[in-house]
């Protein structure tokens, strides 16, 4: 069993393998990603009942919650991904962290943005500098583009891959400072609304497309994940035969 | 119908919140695309070259 399984991922981190499935898995991911999406756009807007404090401004909840916890997935998979390709010299696992982290970067970058655009509304401010919970997520903004300048700047891909993997290794601690910040100190931020103790705080009607869209984000996310690993994978292998017939085709 | 897009009095805001989101996934597909297409080519005129040099 266990045999089968170690053998069913050596043969999964296997460059070719990977780039061949991975082109087969992206359209599926893409499609139920984005159907998931537009029902929770659809039932998020118009379906749910305005918030009783908030009235419709709540409805930017369904861009807003989605974008920070794909921010924070997509550090905790580089985080993963650098800590596997330091201690097993798993090259597919540093192509995965080097693919995730402007995604990482557009998703904080969402985030921010949707959370100033919210703030101004519900705070009357589109930024308040030193609360704890915009300048953790701001610090992440930061680290995703020191990760990707760091990789830029280094031309041996091994020697990148061992150096931004330690830096985001290092930076791995500002995530559940993000999640916590609400309750460790005060913030103008509200408490979490689904990950918390006794359950959600929200009903159904409001619940179910905000899961839509977290779940839609999830697959869509991972369809540009499995993209991008492939063209850095295209890019690692440049110089394997197995690249060279595939461009080239076989006869070459 | 104008009721249900106007959003109380917060129209401006989720509204841009939501053509945020759309703007990201779209740069983000394009993104993706665009380097595979570039990494692709890249290796495919070094191929190419190295053949005709020899």
């Amino acid at each position: 069993m266990f045999r089968h399984m170690w053998i069913f991922l050596h043969k999964l981190a296997s460059p070719p393998h990977f780039y061949g499935l991975a082109a087969k898995m992206i359209p599926w991911f893409y499609v139920s990603g984005l159907l998931l999406i537009a029902y929770g756009t659809i039932a998020g807007l118009f379906y749910a009942p305005a918030d009783y404090q908030q009235g419709d401004a709540f409805r930017i909840i369904y861009v807003h919650v989605p974008a920070a916890y794909l921010s924070m997935m997509a550090y905790s998979i580089m985080a993963i991904s650098a800590g596997i390709g330091l201690i097993w010299r798993m090259k597919l696992a540093h192509a995965v962290a080097a693919a995730a982290a402007p995604l990482g970067a557009w998703f904080t970058f969402l985030a921010l943005a949707t959370g100033s655009i919210w703030g101004r509304p519900m705070w009357g401010t589109w930024w308040e500098w030193g609360d704890p919970r915009l300048t953790s997520e701001l610090i992440m903004l930061f680290l995703y583009f020191g990760y990707m300048s760091l990789r830029a700047a280094i031309d041996e891909t091994s020697k990148a891959d061992k150096a931004s993997a330690v830096l985001i290794l290092v930076g791995a601690v500002n995530v559940p400072i993000i999640h916590f910040s609400v309750e460790w100190w005060s913030s103008l931020h509200q408490g979490p609304t689904l990950v918390r103790e006794g359950g959600p705080a929200i009903e159904t009607a409001m619940l179910y497309p905000l899961l839509g869209m977290i779940l839609g984000f999830t697959l869509f996310f991972g369809a540009l994940l499995l993209a991008r690993v492939r063209a850095e994978v295209l890019h690692r292998e440049r110089r394997s035969r197995w690249v060279r017939n595939l461009i080239l085709g076989e006869s070459a | 119908m104008m009721e249900m897009l106007a959003m109380g009095k917060y129209g401006a805001y989720v509204w841009s919140s939501f053509g945020l989101m759309f703007i990201v996934m779209i740069a983000c597909v394009v993104q993706a695309r665009s380097r595979h297409r570039k990494m692709y080519q890249q290796i495919e005129s070094r191929l190419k070259a190295m053949d005709s040099a020899t």
